[in-house]
Order: C-alpha cells, then sequence, then structure tokens
C-alpha cells in the first residue's frame, strides 16, 4: 500500500477541511460584501488565510500533484485580495473624500491650476478683443449649434431675450439641468484624459474653452448688454468654469507627469500622479452636478440680475474656501 | 476589524523589474508580508478584450431594455411625466457610460462581470491595496481609449473629410492598442492609475489521483529502475492524461510507457489501472527524491 505512505498525499487529507472552509468564506464573500461573514468567520478569515499560504509553500516543496498546487495558488491569492484588500464602507470612503482628500489633491495641484487658469484668461481676452476688433471673429471662435442665434449680427432686443428666461413656465428645468451636468461632464472627464498625450490637448481646450467664453462677452458687451450677460453667465459659470479649469489641471498634471517624472521611476510618478488628479476629478463631476442645477434650475428662476451675481460671488467665495484654505492635519493613528 | 491590514502596504512588494519568476512570460511575483511568492499571471490582450465585449454588450443591452421602457413608460403616462422620465434617462446613461466600470470595480471581486466571466481581477501593481482613486483614474482613461475612438467610427466623416477622419482613427489607435505594447499589458487607464489586471480564476480541487485509484493498486509492482524513466514534467503529462480520461490517448500513453520501462502487460491489465499505479509510483519515488532535496526535471535530467 505505497499510496498511504505518499507524504503529499497525508498533507492534503489533513489539511483539506480548513481549505475547504476558506473556499466557502470566500465564495459567501464573493456573493455578498464582507457584511455576509459573522464576527467568528470574519476572525477565522486570516488564520485561515496564512494556513493556507503555509500549505502552498509546503506543497511547492513537497508536492508533485499539479492540480493541489494549482489550487493553492488560487485559493490563497483569492484569500490575499480579500485579507489586504479595502473593506472600509462606501460612507466611510465618502466622508474622507470630502473632508479630506479631495481638498488636499485640490492644493496639491496649484500649479497646474494656476497654469489652467491663465490659458483660460488668455484665451478670454484674446477672442474678447479680436471679436470687438472685428466681429466675423466671433464665429471662428463659437460654433454655429451652441451661439443659437446669439452674435454680433443679432440685434440687441433679441441678445436681450436670450439672457432672460420668459413666462412663468419652469416646466423641463430638471431635464435641462440633467442634460448639462452629463455633457459638461463629459466634457471634463474628456479633457482629463487628453492630458495623457503629454499635456498639448488638455492645454488646447482650456485655451479654446476661454476664447468661446471671450467671444461671447465680446458679442454682448457690443450691444451694450455687458452687465447682464455676466449675471447670466456667472450665476453658474464661477462653478463650472472653476471646474473645467480643475480638469484641466489634473490632465495637465498627468501630461507633465509622463513627460517629466522626476525623482520616481515613470511608472511609478505615473500612478501617483494619476491618483492624486484622479481624486481631484472626482470633486470635478461634483462641482459640475452643482452648476448644472444653478444653470439649469437656478438660471431660469432667478431673474435679476443682482440675484445672480449674489449667487456667483457666494460660490465665489465659497469653492476656493472649501478647496484651498488650510485644516488641521489628520491626526497619524 | 483589520488587525492584520496596518502593514499590508509596506510589507507586501511586487519585485521591481527584473525578469519574470516563471517559465510563462506572463508570470509575475507578487509577495505578500508573510513573504510567500503568489506568482500572479496577467490577464492577456484575448481575454481582456473578450471581457471589454461582454461588458459592451451588457452596457448596450441594458440601456435598450432601459430606453423601451422609458418610452412605454411616456407612452403609459400619455406624455405627463415627460420631464421626469428624461431626466432619469439622462442620468442612467450617464452612470451607465461613466460608472459602470467604476461601481463594479469598486466591489470586494474588483472586476465586472464581463472580468469576472474570463476570471479576471484589477489589482494594484504595488502588490497594495485597490483604492478608489485608482479605480476612478483607470476608468476615467477610458474616454480617450474607448469612446473617442468609438466616437470616430460612429461620426459621418461628411463634416470633416475622410483623411482627417482617418488620422483621428490612427491618434486613437495608438491608445487603444497601448496594452499590446508594453510587457505588463497595461491599459493608458491602467498606466495612469497603478494598476493591472491579474488573473484570479477560481479552481475546485479535485479528488487526489493517488486516492481514487487505490483498489487496484496491489497488483502493480515497479523496481527502482521502472520508476526512474521519467522526471517531473512527464508526471505532470500524466496527471493531465488520468484526469481528462480519454480512452484513445490513456492507451496511446500506456503503450508508450509499457514499452520505455519494458513492462511486460498481463492479459487482463487495463490500460488505466496501469497508468493509475505507475502514477501512485512515479510520484511516490520522485517526491521522496524531492525531500532530499532533488528535484528531476524531466526525463533528460541525469541528476
Amino acid at each position: 500500500m505505497a499510496e498511504l505512505h505518499l507524504k503529499s498525499y497525508r498533507f492534503r487529507a489533513e489539511r483539506e477541511d480548513d481549505w475547504r472552509r476558506l473556499e466557502t468564506l470566500l465564495a459567501k464573500v464573493g456573493k455578498g460584501s464582507a457584511k455576509a461573514l459573522s464576527d467568528e468567520e470574519l476572525l477565522a478569515m486570516p488564520v485561515l488565510y496564512r494556513q493556507a499560504l503555509s500549505s502552498l509553500s509546503v506543497a511547492r516543496a513537497t508536492s508533485l500533484d499539479q492540480n493541489l498546487v494549482d489550487y493553492l495558488e488560487s485559493l490563497s491569492t483569492r484569500a490575499y485580495f480579500f485579507v489586504y484588500g479595502t473593506r472600509s464602507s462606501l460612507v466611510e470612503r465618502l466622508g474622507g473624500f470630502f473632508a479630506n482628500e479631495w481638498p488636499s489633491a485640490a492644493k496639491a495641484l496649484w500649479r497646474e491650476t494656476l497654469f489652467s487658469f491663465l490659458l483660460t484668461q488668455a484665451g478670454v481676452a484674446a477672442a474678447y478683443f479680436l471679436t470687438l476688433h472685428d466681429p466675423d471673429w466671433f464665429s471662428a471662435f463659437v460654433p454655429g449649434d451652441l451661439a443659437n442665434g446669439r452674435g454680433p449680427s443679432a440685434s440687441a432686443e433679441a441678445m436681450r431675450a436670450t439672457l432672460y428666461h420668459k413666462g412663468g413656465d419652469n416646466s423641463g428645468l430638471s431635464v435641462f439641468a440633467a442634460f448639462l451636468f452629463t455633457h459638461n461632464s463629459g466634457v471634463a472627464i474628456f479633457a482629463f484624459a487628453l492630458g495623457f498625450a503629454f499635456c498639448l490637448p488638455t492645454a488646447m481646450l482650456m485655451a479654446y474653452n476661454g476664447c468661446m467664453l471671450g467671444a461671447f462677452l465680446a458679442a454682448f458687451g457690443m450691444k451694450g448688454l455687458g452687465f447682464e450677460a455676466g449675471g447670466w453667465l456667472a450665476i453658474h459659470g464661477v462653478t463650472e468654469i472653476g471646474a473645467v479649469i480643475l480638469a484641466g489641471a489634473a490632465g495637465l498634471r498627468i501630461g507633465w507627469t509622463l513627460a517629466f517624472p522626476g525623482d520616481l521611476s515613470r511608472p511609478a510618478a505615473m500612478a501617483q500622479a494619476g491618483r492624486q488628479s484622479a481624486t481631484l476629478m472626482a470633486g470635478v463631476v461634483v462641482m459640475l452636478f452643482c452648476a448644472g442645477i444653478l444653470e439649469g434650475v437656478g438660471r431660469q428662476v432667478i431673474q435679476n440680475d443682482f440675484a445672480r451675481y449674489g449667487i456667483a460671488l457666494v460660490t465665489l467665495v465659497l469653492w476656493p474656501t472649501y478647496l484651498y484654505l488650510p485644516r488641521r492635519a489628520k491626526a497619524v493613528p | 476589524m483589520k488587525p492584520w491590514g496596518k502593514k499590508a502596504k509596506a510589507a507586501a512588494a511586487v519585485l521591481p523589474g527584473g525578469p519574470p519568476p516563471g517559465d510563462a512570460p506572463r508570470d509575475r511575483s507578487l509577495v505578500t508580508p508573510e513573504g510567500v511568492d503568489l506568482r500572479l499571471r496577467l490577464g492577456d490582450g484575448g481575454e481582456r478584450a473578450t471581457a471589454l465585449m461582454i461588458d459592451l454588450a451588457i452596457m448596450l443591452g441594458v440601456l435598450i431594455a432601459f430606453t423601451l421602457l422609458t418610452l412605454l413608460a411616456f407612452v403609459g403616462s400619455r406624455g405627463k411625466g415627460g420631464e421626469v422620465i428624461a431626466t432619469v434617462w439622462m442620468l442612467v446613461f450617464f452612470v451607465l457610460r461613466n460608472l459602470y466600470f467604476i461601481l463594479f470595480e469598486l466591489t470586494p471581486g474588483a472586476a465586472t462581470p464581463g472580468k469576472r466571466a474570463m476570471g479576471l481581477r484589477v489589482a494594484a501593481r504595488n502588490g497594495g491595496r485597490l483604492t478608489a482613486d485608482a479605480i476612478f483614474a483607470r476608468n476615467a482613461m477610458r474616454e480617450i481609449e474607448l469612446y473617442l475612438p468609438m466616437g470616430f467610427l460612429i461620426v459621418n466623416g461628411g463634416q470633416v473629410g475622410a483623411w482627417i477622419s482617418l488620422a483621428g482613427l490612427a491618434w486613437c489607435g495608438v491608445f487603444l492598442l497601448f496594452p499590446l505594447f508594453n510587457r505588463d499589458r497595461l491599459r493608458v487607464g491602467d498606466l495612469v492609475a497603478g494598476t493591472w489586471v491579474v488573473k484570479a480564476p477560481t479552481r475546485k480541487l479535485v479528488p487526489d489521483l493517488v486516492q481514487s485509484s487505490r483498489p487496484s493498486h496491489g497488483r502493480f509492482v515497479f523496481t527502482q529502475a521502472h520508476l526512474d524513466a521519467y522526471g517531473v514534467k512527464e508526471l505532470h503529462v500524466l496527471e493531465d492524461v488520468l484526469r481528462r480520461y480519454e480512452t484513445k490517448t490513456v492507451a496511446l500513453v500506456a503503450a508508450r510507457i509499457r514499452l520505455k520501462i519494458g513492462w511486460k502487460a498481463s492479459p487482463d491489465e487495463s490500460d488505466g489501472d496501469f497508468l493509475a499505479a505507475y502514477y501512485a509510483g512515479l510520484r511516490g519515488r520522485l517526491e521522496s527524491r524531492l525531500l532530499l532535496g532533488k528535484r528531476r526535471k524531466d526525463k533528460h535530467d541525469k541528476s
């Protein structure tokens, strides 16, 4: 009966129950969440995991049963990802994001944010003066479907009408808000992702975004509607343009790191920059959600210029305060 | 509730660079804090592409089903609930497009349904935790890797010249095919997020062959010389043959082994029993030598 003396067979027979138990626990986790396990099972998990790992080491050294070694490798890997994986709840994660991660990511990317802001400013200034000088530039900066009848050739009355919402009918506002939010978020994520191509497309997008803004302002300015147009734009624009500038900053950080990784190796530097700017991007989506509501609902309901400017001022104070005000460092455990 | 999680990041480490440890070029070592190398295997291009196709099909299916549902609701409400329905539709579309991958990869399995079907999962390249920001980063990059090329395919060439469309498509192709041109099969998103996609298959523990072949054993007695004919590699092939148990192959292999070791078959001996017994004998012999520190790689290994 040689087979009974096979050490690898006895080894397996002695430990198989523990492996099976670990497998059942992992299957349970796979179906639900970590909450599917009772306290007792949760405590047993790391013990079973270490047993499986040590079994794997022994099996690799002494057993020639290929199936057994493969099984233990797969089991240990799955258990490893559970034991050393993330287990904080969604609420904890969200809390940490708003309290800490988002503002600190914004602070860490201040240089890119400044650059992105300046690019937008340059675009605004260039388009503003060009359009003032020669109204034909308007159509070069603003695509026809976005201009929607506005432009240097339209009458002042028609232009004024576009700034204010007619009548008391407020239907369709939530659709408008949802459309703005999804559309703008798509554009922002796109601007971020484009940063990977060594910053250039993102930088161009930022400048172009500024150009559209400048051309719009110039078109209204020429008709003497500058103040009113400012209110129409600023109520949501502070939040929205701020978000787009931050998205550009995140993209610039990625492209810059790809080109100049600094002290770290390129993949490591990329990973670090990517995670940081992704955090900022998640924040950008939140900002765009607010902007969508302000634009889609707030702007249509509020028709008074001063009220519009008031809201714009509040957002102008709130966002930078939230993002950049120094706060107490998180207590290190 | 996580006494064992504290030191994970510092201690777990993938050896940077260096040649892959195993024979296969897709094996990567991942040393756990306990000091055991788990030998991860990267998902290959085909598996990843298939997983993506499955995910896209699911997304498309859900979108179509949901659109039909909203149309029904719209008709049912006689156009009154149009505003709410349109809002909900737009938000659902947004969630599907931008959050489908993120939400699924945030689950403990760290895999979308497509990846799960292919036995894949996302893991952090440094062996540490897979954080939410990494998942967000790797999926935000899909915008240029996936949606932009798709956009180029769908857009009609009437507005821009064919050459511009083609140039755009080529430029997108760089991102789309990026995984095929690096050692670790990283997407742009993986590069940016510091992640990679590894195989995490669920394997079944099947009964040990030595156990299942026990009854017929006593009849076969092999000498040392018989058992010294083969090494570990051949043992594993034999294990494979026995586990599949295709009658033709079993007969062929049995004939081959009998010839090699000069075994005279008795008339009523079955090929399967012979192979099972030889497997047990060979494994016992090789394992006892293994305990003494000698791993005989294959039949040419004379040590």
